[in-house]
């Protein structure tokens, strides 16, 4: 193992250097591409022996993987925004292809108008397309997270596509200590990729048929299925990982101070590290306040987010994307969740760092005031409001 | 006797679900008899998507995947990768798409593999239009022909514009090799795609495949068809290796378009003065064709474009496949 400093995009080009792919497709863009420069320095130096493949597309960049997945390889790729949106389609067929490819997205603000900042909307617009979805709030975790997805990717019981994310700056071009395992762990955690249940050349076979309706629900039911089996199956891989590296990131949502809480806010990728902070100096002050960071968005944890639930009267959900016509996508989720519990505290929808805004402490003490006075849940722009009451002065 | 020079080895099964006289079916078979089974086939969203049956059943006896329309150029250049990066050797990479997805919606994906050089067979089968979805115009539709969207009647008189010179767009990124096929001519046929099979390097066929449902005609005239097409000059047969010219069947004077025409439904209502527009058009291109024939007969190129690059250093553990190699 060694400690060194990098951003949250080299922990991604790190991971599949360690993870050993065997082919990288990529395409440019803001702020996803040092990942890529970075393993293109690794292929260029023999250091990851590689096929690089350069496309003119984001859309090409995941058909490559998908048909290089499809013979057998170990597959990554990265993108953000609209590259994301650009893949929409192939997102698609990478999980109905039961390809096990790992990519890395930057999570950016969507046009128009233009903006790099951080933001989910590109992720969560991706929420239907079968693929599992972890948002990570370090680069630690970053890096940790890409190596437990292909080992989950490729799991058989699973066999599922996974992105791992980052926000926008916050984590992709901000440096931290991270510690790197050593090749010959990962080797052990991460073994190649069984390949058995590929196209092989010579044989006859068909991958992505015609169905009619007789077959077509079969093959979606079988999607269903692997996703069904990531919770468990992440468990293990997780535990796995953890005797590997002595690291665990906790599980799908893992909890801070929440056991006694009155209120608990349920946050996402780095905002989370600030609210955390909060929270600590919210209980200095006597407030039994709490945390749930979303770790895992898809398949969604709805078991941790009830047991959560079973003990807390009021829950606050942060959204960093705002689904227009509807809600937060996480406060939606959280709450669909709830129906039926046995215990429901009321849900709170805040959209806050929209668009890469700071995500302040002051924000985040916001939220939490309203969850402790018991306004009423409604859904709440609470970087506008931070805005207005700074213009009050 | 005359030796027997189309490989009897058939890897397209009976029972596929072509329209009787599928010109596309008979340029699957003729084109996997020179490749053999160590194919894999990339096919996209066209009519070869329905001809090869539906799950479980399939009608080609090598492996196929499939991908999106727009994908094909992507999806060759991911197979080989994959071919390079697990050591498999001896691997045919073919993407087989309609006119559609190669040069209209599939334009960028195969413009790329090209230009990144991809190891792999790109074939075009183009029946001129979008024949799948019940035929409409694609950008490889022959000027004045009727389809489902540029209609007869009224203001429109079939397609107004001319077909989209498909060879002339892959040229310019320089294959190692692309030719036209015309599975009329099966001899042909099969030497170029057994050519195209012993090379390395971005290969491009370009086949014309008569479609009896989309030009309107029966469909035992298939045969015929395209034999006219050739011999008329509409879809001259020739070769460019290394960018040397090569065309591959002269039959002496051009036949007049009149006859090629006249056979399909889709140009029923054209007048003489179209006619006579479309014979000037098809000899313009042919004697073109001719004079690049003769001018790159006397040059020589010395290979491909690409940098092997072994002054950057040792590309130790990389198994990317130069055309030199090839």
């Amino acid at each position: 193992m060694s400690r060194i400093v990098i951003s949250g995009n080299y922990a991604q080009s790190y991971a599949a250097l360690l993870a050993k792919v065997q082919v990288i497709s990529a395409y440019p863009i803001t702020p996803q591409t040092s990942i890529v420069e970075k393993l293109a320095d690794f292929v260029a130096s023999g250091e990851l022996p590689a096929q690089y493949v350069q496309v003119e597309s984001e859309h090409s960049a995941l058909q490559v993987c998908i048909s290089a997945a499809a013979l057998g390889a170990r597959t990554y790729t990265a993108t953000s925004s609209q590259g994301l949106l650009l893949m929409h389609e192939l997102l698609h067929w990478a999980s109905g292809m039961r390809a096990p490819i790992v990519m890395g997205v930057v999570n950016r603000a969507v046009a128009p108008p233009w903006s790099l900042g951080a933001d989910h909307t590109d992720t969560m617009a991706q929420r239907d397309t079968g693929w599992i979805q972890f948002y990570a709030e370090s680069n630690q975790e970053v890096l940790d997270t890409v190596l437990e997805a292909y080992r989950l990717a490729e799991d058989p019981a699973v066999r599922l596509p996974a992105m791992i994310t980052e926000d926008a700056f916050y984590l992709s071009h901000t440096v931290e200590p991270v510690d790197v395992p050593a090749s010959e762990v990962v080797d052990r955690f991460l073994p190649p990729r069984d390949a058995r249940a590929v196209l092989h050349p010579g044989t006859v076979a068909r991958l992505g048929s015609f169905t009619g309706p007789d077959h077509y629900v079969e093959f979606r039911r079988e999607v269903a299925r692997a996703m069904e089996h990531v919770p468990e199956t992440f468990e293990t891989v997780e535990a796995e990982y953890e005797r590997a590296t002595g690291r665990s990131h906790g599980g799908p949502m893992p909890t801070y101070r929440a056991d006694d809480a009155d209120a608990v806010l349920v946050t996402m990728g780095t905002a989370t590290t600030t609210a955390r902070g909060v929270v600590d100096e919210l209980r200095s002050e006597g407030k039994k306040v709490g945390l749930a960071k979303l770790r895992l968005f898809r398949p969604f944890p709805t078991p941790a987010v009830r047991d959560l639930a079973a003990t807390v009267d009021r829950l606050g959900v942060m959204d960093r994307s705002y689904t227009f016509g509807a809600a937060g996508a996480a406060a939606t989720e959280v709450a669909a969740a709830l129906y039926g519990a046995s215990h429901r505290p009321t849900v709170s929808s805040f959209f806050s760092g929209i668009g890469g805004r700071d995500v302040t402490p002051s924000e985040v003490r916001r939220m939490f005031a309203a969850l402790l006075a018991g306004e009423p849940s409604e859904i709440r722009w609470i970087d506008l409001e931070e805005q207005e009451a700074k213009a009050d002065g | 006797m005359a030796k027997l020079t189309i490989p009897a080895e058939e890897l397209m099964y009976p029972g596929h679900a072509a329209c009787p006289g599928c010109a596309p079916a008979l340029t699957m078979r003729l084109l996997l008899k020179a490749l053999g089974p160590r194919t894999v086939v990339s096919i996209p969203a066209c009519c070869w998507t329905v001809i090869a049956t539906s799950y479980p059943t399939t009608a080609l006896g090598v492996a196929v995947l499939d991908n999106p329309i727009e994908a094909t150029g992507a999806s060759v250049s991911g197979l080989r990768a994959a071919a390079d990066a697990l050591g498999l050797k001896d691997v045919n990479v073919v993407g087989f798409a309609g006119d559609g997805g190669t040069a209209d919606i599939g334009l960028q994906a195969l413009s790329g593999m090209l230009e990144r050089r991809t190891n792999a067979i790109f074939v075009m089968y183009d029946n001129e239009g979008y024949m799948n979805t019940g035929v409409q115009r694609s950008g490889a539709t022959p000027l004045g022909a009727w389809t489902t969207t540029t209609p007869v009647g009224g203001s429109s008189g079939g397609k107004p514009e001319p077909k989209k010179d498909i060879m002339g767009i892959v040229l310019a990124h320089h294959p190692i090799y692309a030719a036209t096929l015309n599975p009329s001519f099966p001899e042909d046929f099969v030497r170029k795609a057994e050519k195209a099979r012993s090379l390395a390097g971005p290969r491009f066929l370009h086949a014309l495949t008569p479609c009896p449902p989309g030009w309107k005609y029966s469909s035992e005239e298939t045969i015929r068809l395209g034999r006219l097409a050739t011999d008329s000059g509409i879809f001259p047969l020739f070769e460019v290796e290394n960018g040397i010219y090569r065309i591959t069947r002269k039959g002496g004077a051009l036949k007049p378009v009149d006859e090629y025409l006249r056979a399909q439904g889709r140009f029923r209502h054209l007048g003489d003065d179209d006619v006579r527009r479309i014979q000037e058009d098809v000899r313009f291109r042919w004697e073109r064709l001719l004079r690049l024939e003769a001018e790159s007969a006397n040059l020589v190129n010395p290979g491909s474009l690409r940098f092997p690059g072994p002054w950057i250093g040792e590309r130790a553990g990389i198994t990317g496949t130069l055309e030199a190699d090839g």
